[in-house]
């Protein structure tokens, strides 16, 4: 029998996408006449790093059928699992636009419709900002917006953007998600401004959905070594659907490194996992399970920071069967910590 | 007060730290002009003129500046006659050839600019050059040296001359491929060269290093060295992750891959990960017949340096276990500042028949040399 989930905030859920013309009566009026114009409104913001049908983004009892975004959520994911709350994150193109002004009137447009037809509708439902990352005047703009409501939870960012997270371009963001509370999700994902690896352009969805762990690693390796954390010592940074058994040996290279060349970035004041254990959360799906279960207990030892899993069900990408969201051979006695106790730890906005 | 000397000749070390085969010797020129002796007039001149065509904005300069002078060199390994570290094969007999009485040295020439140079004419005749300067400099004069044959990864047609030209000669042991090209390994247009370095016998050798011209992570140029260092860690991943899931090892079954100087922890969660996600995209890559993770096992091989260092010394065991003891190959990468001591690389007792394994007899059997 799967263990239990009930109560357990779900800090990954993926509502279907509205139509771009359901967004519509959510957006500020000169850019609906300009989507209107330019027949945006018939294109789908799907992403390419997400693929909605693919087998691996969709559970083939989850394919078809709901009614609406809202009642497929309460029949397949919040009544099943018996969730408590279910952080809902829009995987959206709106970030994608080049036109930084467009980028953000969807993004506005997106955050609006979750507000209006998921959080009014289910008080179980809590939404992570959709900002535009390669325009962090807009984002904070964005961010400031939507602050004073306590269901947005996060501010989302994709792990692969135009430069890496760390950069200074990228501080403003921080520094107002340090000053409102909002964690920073990083999402599986690339907006594709570049190859997603230094290799250059492989030919398979598989291949980037596997690299995307190595995005992450870099994401990590940018924050830390530009020293964001010594900047916004109270920043916390949620890596969303990254994999999670990775880690370990991303601690020995990262920590290796620095011992190595850290008279280079003098401000990391201390091992880069250390650093990455005290401000970083990682969701539980996908987690990558090595092929015993007895594994998982050293993985979790090499860890060695029990506070960093976040419970996650990555609703409806398919990582597991029926309500069985636990990887085999995590310690029944984590479970009430992964499920509450860390999420609620991590999310100041859920208490 | 009577100080002693502490005696670190030869008869001093371990015998289980000598006679091992380091799979990273760096050979360098004492001057770029060496190779011009092994170069047609028309490139000699091209090389004092126009020169290198390389993918990034300095060709003369690092632009990740390493944190010690002459590339990143160990502070110890400057010659006493002049040049650069790894450039006089003498003062490399003592501080690594002599000293631990290696076995054979597998050669990484990391000089010359051939593998990525935009020229694809000059590039091939600058592999040629690599490749007889090798011979003439190291494998000759010391014949524990084998080369390693270095093409042009966008001139096929040279390339595939070069590996043919080079097949059989027992001085060379494996062809050096750039991890970072203009496309992915694993991607089609690759496979004629595959292809023939498996139907003549080499290995092909990954070494850490160079520019495809994209940036070094997928959401872009990274600020620091200390990112840069180990983002070849991930490069080495996505490695892996192309010349698997593009089918390379279901069409050259008997191609053999060396990973070098990339590391290995994270070869385990690698494969958990591509099997994973494999099952729920296989009808994707149909022509896949067995798990991602049993190529990987098949077919790939890493090596040692620089040594991953688990904060729990077993971790280091389990690690090894979880890769597979047979396909982990010791190396010093001389004389780069991070190389490696035989001694003291590992930080765990290995088990007698695993540091056999590692330190020599694995790669005599990948190799095909003579133990």
């Amino acid at each position: 029998m799967p263990a239990s989930t009930i109560q357990a905030i779900d800090c990954d859920v993926h509502p279907p996408l509205p139509s771009t013309r359901d967004l519509l009566p959510h957006i500020d009026d000169y850019w609906r006449e300009h989507i209107l114009r330019r027949g945006i409104e018939a294109d789908s913001f799907e992403t390419t790093a997400h693929p909605a049908k693919a087998p691996l983004n969709c559970r083939p009892d989850w394919r078809d059928g709901e009614t609406s975004q809202l009642d497929g959520l309460r029949e397949r994911l919040l009544e099943p699992f018996g969730l408590r709350v279910a952080i809902c994150n829009m995987l959206h193109g709106a970030t994608m636009v080049f036109n930084e002004d467009l980028s953000a009137a969807l993004c506005k447009g997106v955050n609006n419709w979750v507000a209006a037809e998921l959080l009014d509708r289910d008080p179980r439902l809590r939404a992570s900002i959709l900002v535009t990352p390669h325009s962090p005047a807009n984002a904070v703009q964005e961010m400031e917006r939507l602050a004073p409501d306590r269901r947005f939870v996060q501010v989302l960012l994709p792990a692969l953007g135009e430069m890496p997270l760390g950069r200074r371009y990228h501080w403003p963001i921080y520094e107002a998600a340090e000053r409102l509370g909002l964690p920073i999700g990083i999402h599986a994902g690339s907006m594709f401004r570049h190859p997603p690896s230094a290799l250059g352009w492989p030919s398979y969805y598989l291949e980037d959905y596997v690299s995307l762990a190595t995005g992450f690693a870099s994401a990590l390796n940018s924050l830390v070594t530009e020293g964001v954390f010594v900047k916004y010592p109270r920043l916390k940074v949620v890596l969303i659907e990254s994999g999670v058994t990775w880690l370990p040996g991303y601690f020995w290279r990262i920590d290796k490194t620095w011992r190595g060349v850290r008279s280079e970035t003098p401000w990391v004041n201390g091992p880069p996992s250390e650093i990455i254990r005290a401000h970083v959360r990682v969701t539980i799906q996908p987690f990558d399970d090595p092929p015993k279960a007895a594994q998982v207990q050293t993985i979790l030892e090499q860890i060695g920071c029990d506070d960093m899993l976040l419970f996650s069900t990555d609703y409806p990408h398919w990582h597991f069967e029926g309500t069985d969201a636990f990887p085999d051979g995590l310690p029944l006695g984590l479970h009430e910590k992964v499920m509450v106790e860390n999420p609620l730890a991590t999310y100041s906005r859920l208490s | 007060m009577n100080a002693t000397m502490l005696d670190r000749s030869r008869a001093a070390i371990d015998r289980s730290f000598t006679g091992f085969v380091d799979c990273d010797v760096h050979p360098f020129t004492k001057s770029s002009d060496d190779f011009d002796e092994f170069l047609p007039q028309r490139w000699v001149e091209h090389r004092h003129t126009i020169g290198g065509r390389t993918r990034q904005g300095l060709g003369k300069a690092g632009l990740y500046p390493r944190m010690s002078p002459g590339v990143g060199q160990r502070g110890d390994a400057w010659p006493p006659g002049g040049g650069m570290p790894g450039s006089d094969l003498g003062f490399m007999q003592l501080q690594l050839l002599d000293l631990f009485e290696v076995a054979y040295g597998m050669l990484a020439p990391l000089v010359g600019g051939a593998a990525g140079e935009r020229n694809v004419d000059y590039g091939a005749a600058m592999a040629t050059a690599v490749n007889e300067w090798q011979l003439a400099y190291w494998c000759d004069p010391d014949p524990r040296l084998k080369a390693a044959v270095t093409i042009n990864l966008e001139n096929e047609k040279a390339a595939i001359a070069e590996i043919e030209k080079r097949a059989g000669d027992r001085r060379f042991s494996q062809v050096a491929i750039p991890p970072r090209g203009l496309e992915p390994l694993g991607r089609r247009r690759y496979w004629p060269i595959l292809e023939a370095c498996a139907a003549n016998g080499f290995p092909i050798t990954l070494h850490l290093g160079g520019s495809s011209g994209h940036p070094s992570t997928g959401g872009g140029w990274p600020s620091f060295y200390h990112e840069e260092h180990p983002s070849y860690a991930q490069t080495m991943q996505t490695l892996v992750v192309s010349l698997v899931c593009e089918g390379v090892f279901e069409h050259i079954p008997n191609l053999k891959v060396v990973l070098v100087e990339g590391g290995f922890g994270w070869m385990p969660s690698l494969c958990w990960r591509l099997d994973k996600h494999w099952k729920r995209l296989r009808t994707e890559v149909p022509f896949l017949k067995q798990a991602p993770s049993e190529y990987v096992r098949q077919n790939i091989w890493v090596t040692t340096q620089p040594i991953e260092e688990p904060r729990r010394p077993q971790d280091m065991l389990s690690l090894l276990e979880w890769i597979g003891i047979d396909r982990v190959l010791f190396s010093t990468d001389y004389p780069h500042w991070d190389q490696d001591d035989p001694r003291y690389a590992f930080k765990v007792q290995l088990p007698a028949e695993w540091q056999r394994k590692i330190y020599r007899d694995n790669a005599l059997a990948l190799y095909g040399l003579d133990g």
